[in-house]
């Protein structure tokens, strides 16, 4: 079966500081993959390069056999492949149903796609969302007035709003507290079993991806260090030197 | 307020609206202008205010339609009326043209790099409509005159004007009620999020402008007409005046509000017109001063600040319970 996140031998550089080099990962339909590395490893940047923020040098990008490596932002976007960012990002002025009712998939708009009401299955599904993540009780208040945590919420129940494919976490739980994070893991979890959503997640926080993944990957210095099982990551010298320095 | 009340207070609006040039007479030119004030407002904030994109030279939108009309009037061989109309539509459309092209270039720059854009847009057709002896370059134009009797003129284009505000006023009320507004605001709490999350994002941002543009090249025509006089500087795109009020409007009143504008453009031009009839000679430095004044202390405008102040109001409340 083929994946349905392909990268092969992904090449970006930033004049002459190399960001990822000679890197690929695939993500299996309907899995959980994680991404760790150092800060600076480049794991940001290859999600950028992914997602068609950046173009890239050299190499492939294919989601669901179709390579998307020319593509523009939106256009993958619609595709059901999405990403959320380490920097949290939802819509300040708004209140956070608002936020849900304008994050659902974007078809080409019509006339009446474009001006008319919210339909009301929108709102419904909005609602059945944050009560999801557990911000039912704040629908009506502005996204901007909520703490930090909320909005990480908040920005995860908007991804599912979308209904994507695949779905690319830049770091989930930073910035959450300990107990916000168990319910966070769950609810991950949830999305991937229960909505049928395939997840690539970059984490720092080891105990949470080794808990969630199934396979991962990490990145030195751009480069792909080691793969394979957690607990094959876990007991691996070599991540454990990058992540002392020693690399 | 009540639905009820609601209507009520619409409906003595109307009514007041209506009987105005039977009731003060003296001033219908202003009130006109008072109108036309309110579209400029109103315009304005569909980008300033909803979407984020501060734009500097919509008042090329109203020239445009002004000087298109005037074209319409003098060379289509149709009688003064349908001649008034279909110059309306032809510059409306002119403008809606103009923005469709121009935003193809200048919506993709993004925050002060738009507003300095735009910037160039009015000041570069005024250059142009000068220079441009079909247009009677810095001579200008001279609409047709009014075939009524004398002081019919000012009451049809109060009335004209008036039709015009009211259009635009119910147009944005409808889609400001939608996910049109809700896509536009979007692009204006955080664009990149709203690409990243596949919204047509260059699509809604020309429409915005195409609907601004729309009621701007609907209005300058009657403004045109009004003043009977088209210098290309001053009246058509008056970048200085014209150009700065539209966004000093918005911002007064509130700008991302329905009501805003409104509320700010009548401010306005009520202190303008106060200041040009007590304080002659000084008009410019007390309107230089009120300015200021609304900068350093309205920056939310007064919409926004009731807002800050009594958030329950605009619905923005904890809502315990489960779904």
């Amino acid at each position: 079966m083929t994946p349905i996140l392909q990268v092969e031998h992904l090449h970006k550089a930033f004049g002459g500081v190399i960001a990822n080099r000679d890197v690929s990962l695939r993500v299996p339909e309907g899995k959980i993959v994680g991404l760790i590395g150092p800060n600076g490893s480049g794991k940001t940047t290859l999600f950028n390069s992914i997602v068609g923020l950046y173009p890239i040098d050299d190499g492939s990008v294919r989601f669901q056999g179709r390579e998307i490596s020319r593509l523009r932002v939106p256009k993958i976007a619609r595709l059901g492949l999405l990403r959320t960012f380490q920097q949290t990002r939802i819509y300040g002025g708004m209140d956070c149903m608002q936020n849900m009712e304008i994050s659902t998939a974007h078809a080409r708009p019509t006339l009446r796609g474009m001006f008319g009401d919210v339909p009301a299955a929108v709102s419904e599904r909005a609602e059945e969302l944050l009560q999801f993540v557990g911000l039912y009780a704040k629908r009506h208040l502005r996204a901007g007035d909520l703490s930090f945590g909320q909005q990480k919420l908040l920005e995860f129940a908007m991804a599912l709003m979308n209904e994507p494919k695949l779905l690319l976490l830049d770091e989930p739980t930073a910035g959450i507290n300990p107990t916000l994070i168990k319910g966070l893991v769950d609810r991950l979890r949830r999305a991937n079993e229960e909505m049928g959503i395939s997840l690539l997640i970059i984490e720092h926080n080891m105990g949470v991806i080794m808990d969630l993944a199934e396979y991962l990957y990490c990145l030195a210095h751009g480069e792909l260090l080691a793969e394979g099982k957690p607990e094959a990551i876990r007991d691996d010298q070599r991540v454990i030197d990058a992540y002392l320095g020693a690399h | 307020m009540s639905p009820r009340v609601r209507t009520v207070s619409y409906l003595v609006f109307l009514a007041l609206a209506l009987a105005a040039p039977y009731l003060v007479p003296a001033i219908r030119t202003q009130m006109s202008f008072l109108w036309i004030m309110i579209i400029f407002a109103l315009t304005w904030d569909i980008l300033g205010g909803q979407m984020g994109y501060n734009s500097f030279g919509n008042v090329l939108f109203f020239g445009v339609g002004m000087y298109t009309c005037a074209l319409v009037q003098h060379h289509a061989g149709l009688g003064y009326y349908p001649g008034l109309f279909v110059g309306m539509a032809a510059g409306a459309a002119m403008a809606v043209a103009f923005a469709a092209v121009l935003g193809w270039g200048i919506l993709g720059l993004r925050g002060h790099y738009f507003a300095i854009g735009t910037l160039g847009l009015g000041i570069a057709a005024a250059e142009f409509a000068g220079g441009w002896d079909y247009l009677g370059a810095g001579s200008g134009m001279v609409t047709p005159l009014y075939p009524g009797v004398v002081g019919a003129r000012e009451t049809f284009f109060y009335y004209l004007s008036f039709a015009v505000a009211v259009a635009t006023f119910i147009t944005l009320r409808r889609i400001y009620r939608g996910r049109f507004r809700l896509a536009i605001n979007a692009i204006r709490d955080d664009e990149d999020k709203a690409e990243a999350m596949g919204l047509h994002t260059t699509l809604y941002k020309t429409v915005a402008w195409g609907i601004s543009a729309f009621f701007l090249g609907l209005i300058g025509p009657v403004a045109g007409n009004l003043i009977g006089f088209i210098d290309p500087r001053d009246v058509a795109f008056a970048s200085s005046s014209y150009g700065v009020w539209m966004l000093l409007m918005a911002i007064l009143g509130g700008k991302g509000t329905l009501w805003g504008p409104v509320i700010g453009a009548v401010v306005f031009h009520i202190t303008q017109e106060l200041f040009w009839t007590y304080l002659l000679g000084w008009q410019r430095v007390a309107l230089g001063l009120l300015i200021m004044l609304i900068v350093v202390f309205f920056p939310m405008g007064i919409m926004g600040w009731v807002r800050e102040r009594w958030p329950e109001r605009f619905g923005q409340r904890v809502d315990e319970g489960t779904k």
